[in-house]
């Protein structure tokens, strides 16, 4: 094996492809060509690093020394200081704002310090497109201990053991749905992995299938191994088109590899893998609606039971997980349950990803272990509110989930005390809002997505949230009653009482967090027809215009 | 819904699809191991063939997997991601995530609207341009964002509006 002086790991995950970071490559691979270094120093495309904020991220290994905001004509300064007179280029380091001091190394930055990274461990270390260096970081040891030294029976007590929940939202012990799955016998199983992300403001997922598909693959095999499945289908949407390049590429070289396909590990054990990909339906996350997605027709969502454990795809038992939580399991095999155990809180164990996002300095991909506050990852991860604004709230859990205040900032999250708040997990979508976002405005926006996006298929949701909506819109053009919010409050626990599945039985959280924590400010739409951060035109002009100010 | 058919029954008219894009097509289809379950999978590969679903095209695959024309067309109208209507040579997707809805997309909408004198869902009356938005592209760190075709454009400003499609005009 060849062996390196230097590496460098350029972020090629979608923010920073979107700026260039193809040229980077390019451009590095052409200076280092030129000046005769290319056998000394090797340049790897990684996944995300999750410091969006400042990306196209360069880290160089092993002089620990991480480059932010990098264009494709520093390269040469790059190449010229760094790789042959052994000098950092100091104007590219990232400054810390509240030290004003540069720092060099990524584990010292405010951004990293607090972040435990487990699902995320590969993304930004490895080329996602070289299966040979998932494997030198212990990748497929996993899969090979479970089907040599395991009995399906072992694998699934293990993972119970472990504590991990479902990372998509709804938060289901994964052990206890894996042996639900593998007590319905049957000829035929399936395993799949749920990669319709579609919460917006919310890319975990991508980046995990982005910086580490090889992770998701195996942990389907070993799923398969225990539940007893011989395939598995991932389920992506469309608009992730670098992530399904990615995936294929990973698909292609784990069956050259004799890693999927028939006897694994010259065991008695077949898997295989498949894509499917949505075409653009929200609704398509929830498990019986993917289902049907998977089998070509119109996504809409079944009644449970029977759960898609006893009946699922083509009406065979089905094991239905979600990126992140399938990118958790080989390292859970390896390094045991009691160590995935020791992090977390009581009731929620491990760690989560969140897309921190929105009026927040430190823009990026968080992974951080549960139990940490909402401050600490705003404020000392997240470097705090943009443009030194005040921070008015949070939202988590996308179009299903809550605005959480400031006085509940001290909150140490997890499954259950952000559904104690009136949120909930999510599948890990961060959003924060400062004094010039409308409460009311921010409700309404999450009600028109959910009204777009519902089905149609019950009365509740279809009909209910469009009312919603329709107050709302109200509202916001100065027409409001106090009557409205009484409606708006009884009209929202209807919906979420009655509608069939998990988008209309959570759809109104928006609006019902904000009414119990903002309520003052829907009074002042309503009584003083006045908008107090400015952003509803409340009818004054003609046109429905600015959603929000610059 | 009548007067949309009739619009397309005027389009297809028009413009009769050529044969060859059908060929494909059914090569597509015959290449498959099996039709079961590989409805979206076929429109996908239909859509990205002809551009877009018009009726004719609708029936040729329902035809072709023994299913009704109502149901290819059911599943068709569910999905954002299929069209029944041509798109302009540039489609312009812009990111309504809510990253990029608080960081004010809403004056990026406002300004391509008047610009291209067309609102959201449509394409321009010289088929250059197709406007719509989209869900969370998920770089959350350049919002507000639009795409057109596949380049992203991070940090829009409302006045950069202009210059970003010269680009392409």
């Amino acid at each position: 094996m060849k062996q390196y002086r230097l590496h460098m790991l350029v972020c090629a995950g979608t923010a920073c492809e979107s700026q260039e970071s193809k040229d980077i490559i390019k451009n590095l691979e052409a200076e280092l060509k030129e000046k005769g270094y290319e056998k000394e120093v090797q340049v790897v495309k990684t996944g995300c690093f999750g410091f969006c904020e400042k990306g196209p991220i360069i880290k160089v290994h092993p002089d620990h020394v991480f480059y932010v905001e990098v264009k494709p004509k520093d390269v040469k300064e790059i190449v010229e200081e760094h790789v042959i007179k052994g000098r950092v280029v100091e104007r590219l380091l990232y400054e810390e704002p509240a030290l004003e001091k540069k720092i060099t190394e990524q584990e010292k930055m405010s951004f990293y310090k607090k972040q435990l990274r487990l699902a995320l461990r590969n993304c930004g270390f490895i080329n996602p497109e070289d299966i040979k260096e998932y494997i030198a970081e212990d990748g497929y040891l996993a899969l090979g201990r479970a089907i040599k030294e395991m009995t399906p029976e072992e694998v699934i007590e293990t993972i119970k053991e472990s504590g991990l929940r479902g990372r998509g939202g709804g938060g289901f012990p994964t052990g206890y749905k894996w042996e639900l799955t593998y007590r319905n016998k049957n000829d035929l199983k399936f395993i799949i992995c749920n990669a319709d992300e579609g919460d917006p403001g919310a890319f975990m997922d991508r980046s995990i299938l982005e910086g580490d598909p090889h992770s998701v693959l195996e942990a389907m095999a070993i799923a398969g191994y225990a539940i007893g499945a011989e395939k598995g289908y991932i389920y992506i949407r469309a608009e992730y088109p670098l992530a399904i390049h990615r995936l294929n590429i990973a698909i292609e070289q784990a069956r050259e590899y004799g890693l999927l396909g028939e006897n694994i590990f010259d065991s008695d054990f077949n898997f295989d893998i498949e894509l499917k990909y949505g075409a653009g339906a929200f609704v398509c996350g929830e498990e019986t609606a993917l289902l049907n997605s998977v089998e070509g027709g119109r996504g809409e969502p079944n009644a449970k039971p029977p759960f898609p454990a006893e009946s699922g795809l083509w009406d065979k038992p089905t094991c239905v997980n979600n990126v992140e939580t399938f990118a958790n399991i080989p390292q859970i095999l390896l390094k045991g349950p009691k160590w995935f155990n020791s992090i977390g809180t009581e009731n929620s164990k491990g760690t989560k990803v969140f897309a921190l996002a929105g009026k927040v300095n430190n823009v990026g991909l968080v992974e951080v272990p549960m139990g940490i506050s909402l401050r600490e990852i705003i404020y000392d991860i997240g470097g705090g509110i943009r443009d030194n604004k005040k921070f008015k709230a949070v939202q988590t859990g996308g179009p299903s989930g809550g605005c959480i205040p400031e006085k509940y900032l001290d909150t140490h999250i997890d499954y259950q005390t952000l559904q104690e708040v009136g949120s909930m997990m999510g599948s890990g979508g961060m959003i924060v809002m400062d004094e010039d976002d409308c409460m009311v405005n921010i409700s309404k926006f999450y009600i028109e997505f959910t009204e777009d996006e519902s089905c149609g298929k019950c009365t509740p949701c279809r009909i209910g949230n469009k009312r919603l909506s329709e107050i709302l819109t109200r509202i916001t053009y100065g027409k409001g009653t106090e009557e409205d919010l009484e409606n708006l409050k009884d009209l929202g626990e209807m919906v979420k009482d009655g509608s069939l599945c998990g988008l209309g039985q959570s759809s109104p959280n928006p609006i019902l967090s904000t009414l119990r924590f903002f309520e003052d400010e829907y009074k002042e739409h309503v009584l003083n027809k006045n908008c107090p951060s400015g952003v509803c035109n409340m009818g004054k002009k003609k046109k429905p215009a600015a959603k929000k100010k610059q | 819904m009548a007067e949309n058919l009739k619009e397309q029954e005027k389009n297809d008219l028009e413009k009769p699809l050529p044969k060859e894009k059908y060929e494909e097509l059914e090569d597509y289809i015959d290449s498959l191991p099996s039709l079961e379950g590989r409805l979206i999978q076929i429109l996908h590969k239909a859509q990205q063939i002809f551009g877009y679903l018009p009726r004719d095209v609708q029936l040729f695959v329902a035809r072709r997997l023994g299913i009704s024309g109502a149901k290819v067309n059911g599943v068709i109208t569910f999905y954002s991601y299929f069209t029944q209507k041509p798109r302009g040579e540039h489609t312009i997707s812009i990111c309504t995530g809510t990253a990029c809805f608080v960081k004010g997309v809403g004056k990026i909408i406002e300004a391509l609207e008047h610009e291209l004198d067309t609102s959201i869902g449509s394409t321009t009356e010289d088929m250059k341009f197709t406007l719509k938005d989209v869900r969370c592209v998920g770089a959350c760190g350049l919002a507000p964002l639009i795409v057109v075709d596949d380049k992203v454009y991070g940090r829009v400003k409302p006045e950069e509006v202009e210059q970003i499609l010269a680009e392409y005009r």
